[in-house]
């Protein structure tokens, strides 16, 4: 079994020097080529190279000489089969799982924002990213987890690190999954907002879940893969339904809706679709958007491959010295918290610590696992950095700026972008947004619509056809629609027990996941908290992606930087010390750039506090600044920059609590000169199979 | 005859895959464990196999990725 003590013959020597070669070649023209439009080929090719390579090697050394992974001893599947949690299972089984476990609206959405850098920074960022710090957290948590009966994240803080730093990391976890499903809700209202096809296609959504459920519950049982291909002729009838509603005259006003009203309908949606059984909404929608997801991934890869299109977005524009429109701040640290899932992602720690190591029948799968699996989902990142980049940037910039910079028509549009180099007609503008079948594309942030358009773009080359551009423009809004919904719903409900389990340690009736008035009571409180910061995003004057996704960042960073601290601290527990640079310094880079965006964010020209003091000064002169039309509304924007500085300024005081405990447990740990890591002892797994 | 026994295994894995995925772990491994280790307790059907494990699913602990 073991790879590592077997020479490699020359074949493999030759083969490995060749992918070297094309790899470092590809990305040569990836990062040389200047001037002319690159092909997206060349992206591809240096992507798949460079994860080849990182996978062979770097997660080889991570698995024989870190984490010291054994093929001999038993894991949590076969020690406490249970055939349900853990159950020992095929490899190729547990990675389908793994990955779509991990793989959401964030990869996705995360490098389209960042393509206002050029595909260039995004890109290096994903691909070193990937294969020193975001794989290496998904398959060292995934190993230490396998080494402690498939524990979780929390518990093993707890016990590495103390009950203390537990609560406050699990605390982290709550906020984080509050900014989480707030900034996704509002991907899902930005996109929605005016535009009657798509708010009609996605509430359509609901009727066939009900459908679902019903028909799972009491006509077929248990059929998943039958509902679901149901449910998915039910969607395509509704986006082809959706272009008839927008004609009408008496329908469309209904689904007409702007973003206040949406983010409304979204609060209220989540808190009922929490509510209720979950065998009624949540879980045919989940059944629906996990093979949705598959499925779209898929097809985006294969359109980039049929297409091959050219990347017409520059390398690197003006825009790394952090004036750009999209999001605000400089290239350090900015790139590295707005492409967080992709690149590294501190909820996929909580994923590879749930229900995957109870799943692995065998050590020796972790690395295919893990660090296979992340590779996988920065390959989804590179698509769509793919897909943003072969847009027209004009058509680009105009789709993700603002209302408050580019104006909300498209003369002014055009007149603006061209005048930052990105030489575009309004007409253009126009056409794309007849192309698709909307009304107007301006302003459409949080990444979806633009990669909506990328992949609508490279299908109609694919599969040319009169009306087939705007079917699958809208077709990739459901579906990034669809399982951000699903994230919301899930996560409200997740977001519930936790608030009953917190608010059981008042009062503890409370804490029964049964009653309804907790459960009433829990679920209105976890809505309110994402609700807040989604509405706050709705009458955002800058757009509200463009503050609330660096929040965002900032905090999912935060639980990366914790769960690779906690890799460091175990690697120096278990006396292994001349490796606690493999999670060391990716955690180090981690808090760096989460404390130094957080301070830009807290202090400086685009913090929160300068936006809460530029409209307190305008306020008290008796003015009024867009888009705030009455007081009320001028004190509502002071009062949100004001909570968001105060979460900037939580996640940070997170940050170092974090780092001083983890610091305080290596020192220690450094000190004593036997292993003290609290791994379950060791079991051969040709005993437990004897058995 | 080659073909069509990897085919089937085949067919087999991809089903369970999109089970897991959804939360519903493999009910024949499930039966088959009760046999060898549980042959006092009642095998499940299907069908309240799967409605326990629907449950289960959304009982809090990971939830998934943004």
């Amino acid at each position: 079994m073991h790879t590592a003590t077997v020479k490699p013959n020359p074949a493999a020597k030759i083969l490995w020097f060749a992918i070297a070669i094309v790899g470092a070649w590809c990305l040569g023209v990836v990062a040389l080529r200047r001037g002319e439009p690159i092909n997206a080929i060349w992206v591809v090719a240096a992507a798949i190279a460079v994860f080849v390579i990182g996978y062979r090697f770097y997660g080889k050394f991570v698995e024989h000489r870190v984490l010291q992974l054994d093929p001999s001893r038993a894991p949590p599947s076969v020690l406490r089969n249970d055939g349900l949690d853990y159950v020992p299972t095929d490899k190729w089984v547990v990675f389908g799982h793994h990955f779509a476990a991990i793989a959401g609206a964030g990869p996705l959405v995360g490098p389209v924002l960042a393509a206002q850098m050029g595909y260039l920074p995004g890109t290096l960022w994903i691909l070193f990213g990937v294969v020193f710090a975001g794989a290496v957290q998904d398959f060292m948590i995934l190993g230490l987890s396998l080494r402690r009966d498939g524990r979780s994240l929390g518990h093993m803080l707890r016990e590495e690190l103390g009950p203390l730093p537990g609560i406050v990391a699990m605390v982290g976890v709550l906020v984080l999954m509050m900014i989480v499903l707030a900034v996704l809700a509002l991907v899902v209202v930005k996109a929605l907002t005016h535009s009657p096809w798509s708010t009609f296609t996605v509430a359509m959504t609901i009727p066939i879940a009900l459908l679902m459920g019903a028909y799972l519950r009491w006509f077929r049982p248990g059929r998943i893969l039958e509902v679901s291909i149901i449910g998915l002729a039910l969607l395509l009838l509704s986006i082809w339904a959706g272009k008839f509603v927008a004609d009408s005259a008496s329908l469309a006003p209904i689904f007409d809706l702007d973003a206040k009203a949406l983010a409304w309908w979204l609060i209220g949606y989540g808190f009922c679709a929490s509510v209720l059984p979950v065998w009624l909404l949540l879980a045919p929608r989940d059944y629906l958007s996990t093979f949705l997801k598959i499925g779209t991934i898929a097809l985006l890869a294969l359109a980039i491959f049929l297409a091959a299109p050219m990347l017409q977005m520059p390398a690197v524009t003006q825009f790394i010295d952090g004036t750009g429109p999209v999001f605000q701040g400089n290239l350090f640290p900015f790139l590295f918290i707005t492409i967080a899932c992709g690149a590294v992602s501190g909820w996929h720690s909580i994923i590879a610590s749930g229900t995957t190591p109870k799943l692995l029948a065998n050590e020796g799968q972790a690395r295919m696992v893990g660090y296979g699996g992340m590779l996988m989902e920065a390959f989804v990142a590179i698509m769509a950095m793919i897909a943003a980049a072969s847009l027209h940037p004009g058509v680009y910039f105009a789709m993700n700026a603002p209302g408050a910079i580019i104006g909300t028509t498209a003369e002014h549009a055009a007149q603006v972008i061209s005048q930052w180099g990105f030489v575009v007609t309004p007409d253009a503008l126009l056409q794309t947004a007849k192309d698709v079948g909307e009304q107007s594309i301006l302003s459409r942030a949080g990444g979806a619509p633009t990669l909506a358009v990328g992949m609508a773009q490279l299908l109609h080359n694919v599969m040319p056809g009169e009306g087939m551009m705007a079917f699958w423009y809208h077709y990739a809004i459901l579906f990034e629609a669809l399982f951000i919904l699903t994230t919301v719903d899930a996560g409200t409900r997740v977001g519930r027990f936790m608030i009953q389990e917190i608010a059981g340690l008042i009062h503890k009736p409370l804490q029964a996941t049964e009653s309804w008035a907790g459960n009433l009571l829990a679920t209105a409180i976890c809505v309110a908290l994402w609700g807040y910061f989604l509405y706050q995003g709705a009458v955002d004057p800058l757009g509200g992606i463009n503050t609330l996704w660096p929040l965002f960042g900032i905090a999912n960073q935060m639980l990366a930087a914790i769960a690779l601290m906690l890799a460091t601290v175990v690697v120096v527990k278990l006396k292994r010390e001349r490796y606690v640079w493999v999670p060391g310094i990716p955690a180090v880079w981690l808090i760096v750039c989460t404390l130094a965006a957080g301070y830009e964010k807290l202090v400086g020209p685009i913090s929160f506090t300068a936006a809460a003091d530029k409209y307190a000064i305008v306020l008290a002169n008796g003015q009024m600044l867009a888009p705030a039309k009455t007081v009320a509304a001028m004190q509502q924007i002071i009062t949100n920059n004001r909570v968001d500085m105060a979460m900037t300024g939580i996640f940070m005081a997170l940050v170092v609590v974090m780092t001083l405990f983890c610091l305080r447990a290596v020192l220690k740990a450094w000190r004593i000169n036997h292993p003290t890591a609290n791994e379950e002892p060791y079991v051969a797994l040709a005993d437990v199979a004897a058995h | 005859m080659e073909l069509v026994a990897r085919w089937q295994a085949f067919r087999k894995r991809a089903v369970q895959t999109a089970r897991l995925c959804c939360g519903v772990p493999d009910y024949e491994g499930y039966v088959k464990h009760l046999h060898e280790h549980h042959p006092d307790r009642p095998v499940p059907s299907y069908a309240e196999f799967f409605r326990e494990r629907q449950e289960a699913r959304y009982k809090g602990g990971g939830g998934r990725c943004c």
